[in-house]
């Protein structure tokens, strides 16, 4: 066995251990719960309520994808060529949406859009996303060359044509990649969807919770997660296979060189971003307006145990338990996700269906209802000789599957956009395998890699649903204090739970910020 | 620094909080006399006393939460041949039923369990013993009432009258479970034949539908941290107890001919490893010193009678004297159909 294959065994253990077997149990239960599970499973394909919740769920994600996009694209610009004074503190400030609970969020956009309806739910939905565009686009565009686009310009073509021409073809992997990543965050987006559609939308996702846990409809809820898998791999694999025509070796550059002042018509873009940036600020401003409706009483209750002692922690052990948590899952988050973008980065060179096949299956958790896997993890991991139910292991094992394919989404289309050649020449000079990777991959994705770092571990300080559902001892996580303090009455609670969420803010911007310092001085730019 | 020693200093500090995060929980060994009691994510216990209990009684307990309390039920029913633990609490009248009908608990008749708890019992052989009750009831923003000059409404029939129009903020009880008690409520008022009547003139009267209850509550409700638009929300009987402004005055009230009775249960596991000590615990949960400190920590009432509540409650949040209540089986077996047709009503 290629050492390739047995780094890329690692990976798919995981994964086969602690997503498919639980999915695959749970589903199986649902269907052998019912004595005829083809007609159960009949009875919802071809309930035409079925096909609204699949174009609702579909609608939904690919507007709010669509948004995200467009928004996303000017802010990946400024972090990737724009050499401006707070660049530093915007690229860390813009992750910032993405950290913070659904139900403040819902809240949130409740008072921005009272009448409700569809268009609060999109436009929650790009809110959290736009995140993923901006830094996994910008992660690839940091490091294109510029000469291309200035040789276009030279001979004559506008700026929007040199964009269209050479940068969209260049960075297009990223931004279908991040495209992929956004849809499915929106497609199984549970919290919002509820709050603001009243209940009254649904989709997929919500209908699979109400079925297991408020009807206890295992047969249903079984058929809507097969539904749910299939439509979810049939829109990667669209994705991948648009992906796949775009995806060449580019001429990669270190982001020193490429960095510059914005001039002429790029102020434009400058400008939208701003706006975008503004844009996300308004739901954000309101949350620390909250927090200080009465002063800092919320802030003093918080640092101690809250009013009358209904906090079973104080504030800062809930800081401390979020940043333990989200260290574990962002370590082995990274280690299977660089992993993994290493396999698939060479596996696209010589085996590529396998290649497409795996990258498919790392993608697949994100797309798959948080019930259906915490549920699973009960029925199927309670037969393993250690009994992993009640394991502290469960919640970062949970999140390490949502960061990975985040990971791998940062980290891969640069590592597949290293022009061999490169790899070729260090090894003619003598260099060996890991040498080449040290100089070579790591030099020109380091900074893709540190990023990927830095989103992974704040999708794991802002990760809720596993975290609530799977067994977890008296040691709450910010997000889940934030989430028991607004469902109580009482107007310091109310006030505490928006201090926590400040903090979670200044927490997520204070983690961001040391990882991404420390890539500054290191990795990304020996 | 040199690169290189920034990156081992790096994964040094990721490598020790990680080891802290992982060897930290591991704090519950192979004790003889260890109890997992497993129950949902609204659990709060006044720590001392846990503390002290876990110190006399020489067991170490476990908490672990696990979602709301469907949720609860359903990983209690999935996992009946190998539990999650060895004792549950928090399985309210929603779903004991469910839990009930696939013998997820055993018989157990705690020593205080005639103390007032036995009327809410739900089988015979007592495999389930109530701990809390906590009513779901229409509270109302007096406030407001007093500043426009209108009579605060007190029945469920007020709040179909057109004096009323707009006020109401109800949650969808196809996705949330004070939302449901609501339903049923009106289910016992009117029953069978008039129910759905009145939520037509609900509706008529410009009923607000909010999918969970902090939507309703925090942000849509007049008397709460949120001071929203409408002044009337179905809520809990116990919510007014943390609405009191500074001179001690209650600034909202539960109508208390609109509630409808949730209570919790706990129940020793079937095939638990320690089904001893976990009866003890059960104990615990149903000693006085546990039923008092209930309403502070959980917002619900002691499902034991001779316990007083704290005394600011008696005032600002009694417990509703005749709550309504229909019987568990009669919930389960037609919930789908009566939340169908409310969503028919309401959806279209």
């Amino acid at each position: 066995m290629s050492p390739l294959a047995l780094v890329g065994l690692l990976p798919l253990v995981f994964l086969g251990l602690f997503f498919a077997w639980p999915v695959a149990s749970i589903v199986g239960l649902g269907l052998t719960s019912t004595s005829r599970p083809g007609s159960a499973v009949l009875d919802v394909l071809t309930d035409s309520e079925t096909l609204r919740l699949v174009g609702f769920t579909l609608g939904q994600a690919a507007a709010a994808t669509v948004i995200a996009v467009l928004a996303g694209m000017p802010l990946a610009f400024v972090l990737a060529r724009c050499k401006l004074p707070g660049i530093g503190l915007l690229r860390v400030a813009v992750v910032v949406p993405f950290v913070l609970p659904t139900v403040v969020v819902g809240l949130a956009f409740r008072v921005l859009m009272p009448a409700g309806g569809v268009a609060p739910i999109v436009l929650a939905n790009a809110f959290f996303n736009i995140a993923v565009v901006a830094r996994t686009v910008g992660g690839l565009w940091a490091h294109t060359d510029r000469r291309g686009e200035e040789a276009a310009r030279a001979l004559g073509a506008s700026r929007w044509r040199a964009f269209v021409s050479v940068v969209l073809p260049a960075i297009a992997p990223a931004i279908l990649s991040a495209a992929a990543v956004a849809f499915l965050f929106c497609a199984t987006s549970f919290g919002v969807v509820l709050m603001l559609g009243g209940g009254q939308y649904r989709t997929l996702e919500t209908e699979i919770y109400l079925r297991t846990v408020e009807l206890f409809d295992l047969p249903g809820a079984a058929a809507l997660s097969m539904l749910q898998v299939t439509t979810v791999v049939a829109v990667l694999i669209i994705g991948a296979v648009t992906r796949r025509r775009k995806e060449t070796a580019l001429g990669m550059r270190r982001h020193r060189e490429i960095a510059r002042r914005p001039v002429g018509g790029e102020w434009v873009v400058v400008g939208v971003a701003s706006a975008v940036v503004v844009a996300l600020t308004v739901p954000v401003v309101s949350l620390v307006a909250r927090s200080l409706s009465n002063g800092f009483a919320g802030y003093v209750a918080l640092a101690g145990h809250g009013d009358q002692a209904t906090l079973q922690v104080s504030g800062l052990d809930a800081v401390w338990n979020s940043v333990r948590a989200a260290s574990d899952a962002t370590v082995l988050a990274m280690l299977l996700g660089v992993l993994s973008a290493v396999v698939l980065s060479q596996l696209s060179r010589s085996g590529a269906l396998i290649g497409e096949v795996f990258d498919l299956a790392l993608m697949l958790p994100l797309g798959v209802s948080a019930v259906t896997l915490g549920f699973g993890y009960l029925v199927a991991l309670g037969s393993l000789p250690l009994d992993l139910r009640a394991s502290p292991l469960l919640v970062p094992f949970a999140q390490a599957l949502v960061i990975t394919p985040l990971v791998v989404r940062t980290v891969l289309p640069v590592l597949r956009a290293v022009d061999e050649r490169l790899r070729q020449a260090a090894g003619t000079l003598g260099a060996g395998r890991l040498r080449v990777w040290r100089e070579i991959d790591l030099g020109l994705a380091g900074r893709a890699l540190v990023a990927a770092a830095g989103f992974g571990y704040v999708v794991a300080l802002g990760e809720f649903g596993a975290t609530s559902f799977l067994a977890r001892p008296d040691a709450p996580t910010l997000p889940v204090v934030i989430a028991t303090l607004i469902a109580r009455p009482g107007e310091l609670n109310n006030d505490m739970a928006y201090a926590a969420c400040v903090v979670l803010m200044l927490v997520t911007v204070a983690a961001v910020a040391a990882i991404e310092g420390f890539r500054a001085s290191s990795v990304g730019e020996f | 620094m040199t690169a290189v020693t920034r990156l081992l200093a790096a994964l040094l500090v990721v490598g020790l909080t990680c080891a802290c995060s992982l060897i930290g929980s591991q704090t519950r060994g192979g004790s003889p006399h260890a109890v997992t009691l497993v129950t949902h994510n609204s659990w709060a216990v006044d720590k001392a006393l846990l503390a002290d209990f876990q110190k006399t009684s020489g067991i170490t307990i476990t908490v672990s939460e696990n979602g709301d309390a469907g949720a609860l039920a359903t990983k209690l029913v999935l996992t009946k041949t190998d539990p999650i633990g060895d004792l549950a609490y928090g399985v309210d009248s929603t779903f004991a039923s469910r839990a009930l009908a696939e013998g997820v608990f055993v018989p157990y008749r705690s020593q205080n369990a005639d103390k007032g708890s036995q009327r809410y019992q739900l089988d015979d052989t007592r495999r389930l013993t109530a701990i809390d009750v906590g009513d779901v009831c229409v509270n109302v923003d007096t406030g407001w009432f007093a500043e426009k000059g209108l009579a605060v409404p007190t029945t469920f029939a007020d709040l179909a009258d057109p004096r009323y129009k707009g006020l109401l903020v109800v949650e969808n009880p196809a996705t949330s479970s004070p939302g449901l008690a609501f339903l049923l409520g009106t289910m016992s008022a009117f029953g069978g034949s008039g129910w759905l009547d009145y939520w037509t003139r609900l509706k008529a009267n410009d009923v607000k539908v909010d999918a969970g209850w902090n939507e309703a509550y925090s942000q849509d409700f007049s008397g709460s941290a949120g001071k929203g638009p409408r002044p009337v929300v179905v809520s809990y009987a116990s919510s007014p107890a943390a609405e009191i402004d500074k001179d001690g005055k209650p600034r909202t009230r539960a109508l208390l001919d609109t509630c409808y009775r949730q209570v919790e249960y706990a129940g020793v596991l079937a095939g638990a490893r320690n089904p001893d000590d976990a009866k003890k615990v059960l104990d615990f949960l149903m000693s006085t010193k546990f039923q008092e400190q209930l309403p502070g920590q959980m917002y619900v009432y002691p499902a034991r009678a001779d316990v007083p509540l704290p005394g600011a409650w008696s005032s600002a949040a009694p417990l509703p004297p005749d709550a309504a209540r229909l019987a568990p089986d009669q919930v389960q077996a037609n919930r789908d159909q009566w939340v169908g047709q409310w969503r028919t009503l309401f959806t279209g």
